[in-house]
């Protein structure tokens, strides 16, 4: 039993922390989030050139051959650095499908481009039905000749203005909620028939509306077997899970320094508010639920590869804890800043909005909850 | 990053389980279940306290030079996992685990030759000392007297919250031998013979209404009561160095074993058990939401003390991080043993308070209700105060938020 990282994950995080010290305090950031594309190109050039674009892909596609751990690794440090670029889109998710579904000619094709940065991806698998149902998808592919033709809406497609490729879940047979029948399709967004409406998120994110009218794409286009997305796309959300609770953490972290800190320097009543003790037991509260945190992001970073219902599990709670962690730290960290903490201006405020929408993202407490449970039903 | 032990760690925890499959015998078990707080009462802890000694398994952290089993910090996990996930004691644990470390650190040759063979053996009955009625959680404004009298201190005074001092053999405790100086200055760390001429033991019954006689706790008056200097552990005036290093034992146990137990056990209640729809209880959706969120909670609990213990064998210190592991083992076993009230509708209500008889199973009545239920009300009740002894929840957030925080 070991919890220790090996000196190329310390080198590893030293890399993305040097990075974000460099290049992203909140001024920085401000003035990425509210530049016309929203994100920076000379960034993302960087991720290509530092090989963080390539840690988690094997080496025999030029990847550096890297675990879950140095996922976990960098995205817990890009969540530190509130960074807007889209890793977790393209590298995790997208990635993730092609690295778990793909075939050996479609990783030769596409996993060079994620590497170069030259790709970057956004993945369409939301609806707005399907409120957290993975499975609830509309959009239809139709068998066409040797392709398929899709037909659809995707709802807030996570970086979608920047990508160039689009990940696609749509069905191909089954009724809406089945989890048979599923597909999942890699689509250019320059093809004929996609259409966007793009717009910010509140966390300084970016995100499309994405409708699909009569798209084709060719047989290669289509990412594991016909019908069968279904388990290939909650193992990678699951991993995306996994990699979405380190940059929670990240997060979190920074909002616990800063409050502490804050409660040090800030005097009220003649002593700094830190020293009473209502806050102090708020503040170590706080610290417990971060610890908690980082156990369970170890915990489901280290079970991604055990059994469908164990990686389910650990998956599922793990996200209620960032979830119920995220908001309690959010919240105090907000309040103990009294009204400097309602502040724009401050970096306490956009901390809190991107861990609020980590909790909405592959649904909140209540639906890892009862997914959690449902997983224990179905063994029993 | 890793979730394996190591082939030779492996190896032991086969040993510990072999070890406990052959040892804790029906009989243990049986009496242990007749409790319903699931003490195994003295003479019983005294039998498997021998047999851990005969293991050379008594003093978990005990080291090779005082006939201890020499643990590394991994065997030490592994060991206490195993006993709590199978629900079996360490034994009597005020001597081995509290005491001893102290006389081992700053006691005199013949304390250690007196006190740690007959300890390690397990024939040898501790009770601590510390608290009194005026001093709970500041614990170092106590007031017990031991006046100098040339070759033994008299003591006058009262301790309380002594746990079994009704079993115990000796006491270690914390008298106050001077009175000019702060209130940490003028402690002394003494060990008294409980057959000592002037001591009186008063049961205190806890909400939870234990058998007559098997009281966890008690109140202890001294009326001039004789303690020989050579019975001085440290230096006089110098007993908080003692406490607070006796402290650091009474903190940092791991709490998943024990709790994992407990979260099994209510699952098995709620398959037998009947929601108000006539569904399992287990198929409730809102009790089923309740367990998944406690096993959520207990898997952070889990991971956290692998971190800490993963630490320890790589030189790293518990620290304060004892003091958060406590507050959520506590926390979640506080949330568990309610939730375990609730698995059994009214058959939490019934309450036959235990006897001797009962104890030592020679009564026959059938249970009231299903055979698990009688337990469960006064577990919870009586676990109440794991949130209060050893440093409330309160003082353990103190302790962190000074400690770790920086406050």
């Amino acid at each position: 039993m070991d919890f220790s990282f090996t000196e190329e994950q310390s080198m590893l995080r030293d890399m993305v922390q040097r990075f974000v010290r460099e290049n992203y305090d909140l001024d920085a950031r401000r003035k990425i989030v509210e530049s016309e594309e929203g994100m920076s190109r000379d960034h993302w050039n960087t991720f290509a050139e530092l090989g963080l674009l390539a840690a988690p892909f094997p080496e025999e596609y030029d990847g550096m051959g890297g675990s879950q751990i140095d996922t976990m690794v960098i995205m817990e440090e890009l969540g530190r650095g509130l960074v807007v670029e889209p890793y977790f889109q393209t590298v995790v998710l997208g990635g993730g499908f092609i690295r778990e579904g793909g075939s050996e000619d479609q990783k030769k094709a596409l996993i060079p481009g994620i590497i170069s940065g030259e790709d970057i991806y956004a993945v369409g698998f939301a609806e707005p039905q399907s409120r957290f149902n993975l499975f609830d998808i509309t959009t239809k592919a139709e068998k066409s000749g040797d392709g398929y033709t899709l037909n659809g809406y995707k709802a807030v497609v996570l970086g979608g203005p920047w990508a160039n490729k689009l990940i696609i879940t749509a069905r191909t047979s089954g009724g809406q909620s089945d989890a048979d029948g599923i597909s999942v399709f890699i689509v250019d967004k320059s093809a004929n028939g996609v259409s966007t409406r793009d717009y910010p998120t509140i966390d300084g994110l970016r995100a499309s509306e994405v409708t699909l009218e009569n798209v084709a794409v060719g047989a290669d286009a289509l990412i594991g077997e016909e019908g069968k997305g279904g388990p290939l796309l909650e193992k990678v959300v699951d991993q995306g899970i996994a990699a979405l609770c380190a940059e929670a953490c990240g997060a979190m972290k920074v909002l616990n320094d800063t409050t502490v800190e804050y409660c040090k320097t800030r005097e009220q009543f003649g002593q700094p508010i830190g020293k009473f003790q209502v806050l102090q037991h708020r503040m170590v509260d706080m610290f417990m639920e971060y610890e908690q945190s980082i156990s369970m992001t170890y915990m489901v970073n280290l079970k991604l590869d055990e059994s469908d219902a164990e990686r389910k599990k650990a998956a599922s709670a793990a996200k209620v804890q960032i979830g119920k962690s995220g908001k309690m730290i959010g919240q105090s960290a907000v309040q103990l800043h009294g009204g400097m903490g309602m502040t724009d201006e401050l970096n306490v405020g956009h901390y809190f909005k991107r861990l609020t929408m980590i909790d909405t993202l592959f649904g909140n407490v209540d639906h890892h909850l009862r997914r959690y449970t449902n997983v224990d039903r179905a063994a029993a | 990053m890793d979730l394996a032990f190591s082939p030779e760690d492996e190896a032991f925890r086969q040993e510990v389980r072999e070890f406990i499959a052959a040892e804790w015998t029906d009989d243990l078990a049986e009496r242990q279940k007749r409790s319903k707080t699931h003490h195994l009462g003295k003479e019983a802890t005294i039998a498997w306290q021998q047999k851990l000694a005969k293991k050379g398994w008594m003093g978990i952290n005990w080291p090779k030079e005082y006939g201890g089993p020499g643990f590394t910090q991994v065997q030490k996990y592994i060991f206490d996992f195993e006993l709590n996930a199978a629900g079996v004691p360490l034994g009597e644990n005020m001597g081995t685990i509290m005491c001893a470390p102290v006389i081992m650190a700053f006691g005199t040759d013949e304390q250690k030759k007196e006190h740690l063979p007959k300890t390690r053996a397990g024939e040898r009955w501790w009770c601590q000392g510390y608290s009194e009625p005026g001093s709970g959680s500041d614990l170092a404004s106590l007031s017990l007297k031991a006046e100098d009298k040339g070759d033994h201190y008299l003591l006058n005074g009262s301790k309380t919250w002594t746990t079994f001092a009704q079993y115990a053999d000796w006491m270690f405790l914390l008298a106050r031998t001077d009175n000019s100086g702060k209130k940490q200055e003028g402690i002394s760390f003494l060990l008294l013979d409980m057959k000592t001429p002037g001591i009186t033991i008063d049961p205190i019954y806890t909400i939870d209404l234990p058998a007559i006689g098997h009281q966890e706790v008690n109140q202890c008056f001294f009326e001039d009561v004789k303690v020989p200097k050579e019975n001085l552990v440290g230096k006089e005036n110098d007993g908080w160095t003692c406490a607070k290093y006796l402290l650091q034992f009474e903190r940092g146990n791991a709490y998943a074993p024990r709790l994992t137990r407990v979260i099994e056990h209510i699952k098995e209640m709620a398959k037998k058990e009947r929601s108000d729809t006539g569904t399992r209880l287990i198929d409730d959706e809102d009790f089923a939401r309740q367990i998944a969120d406690c096993e959520r909670e207990l898997m952070a609990i889990d991971f956290n003390e692998r971190r800490v213990f993963a630490a320890l064998s790589t030189g790293g210190a518990v620290g304060a991080n004892s003091s958060m592991l406590k507050l959520r083992g506590t926390e979640v076993g506080q949330r568990l043993e309610l939730l375990a009230t609730e698995a059994v509708g009214y058959y939490v209500m019934p309450f036959e308070r235990d006897t001797d008889a009962s104890l030592d199973g020679l009564t026959n009545q059938p249970p009231i209700g299903p055979d698990y239920a009688a337990s469960l009300a006064p577990i919870y009740f009586n676990h109440r105060k794991t949130t209060i002894y050893a440093g409330s929840s309160e003082v353990q957030r103190n302790i962190m938020s000074k400690a770790i925080l920086g406050l």
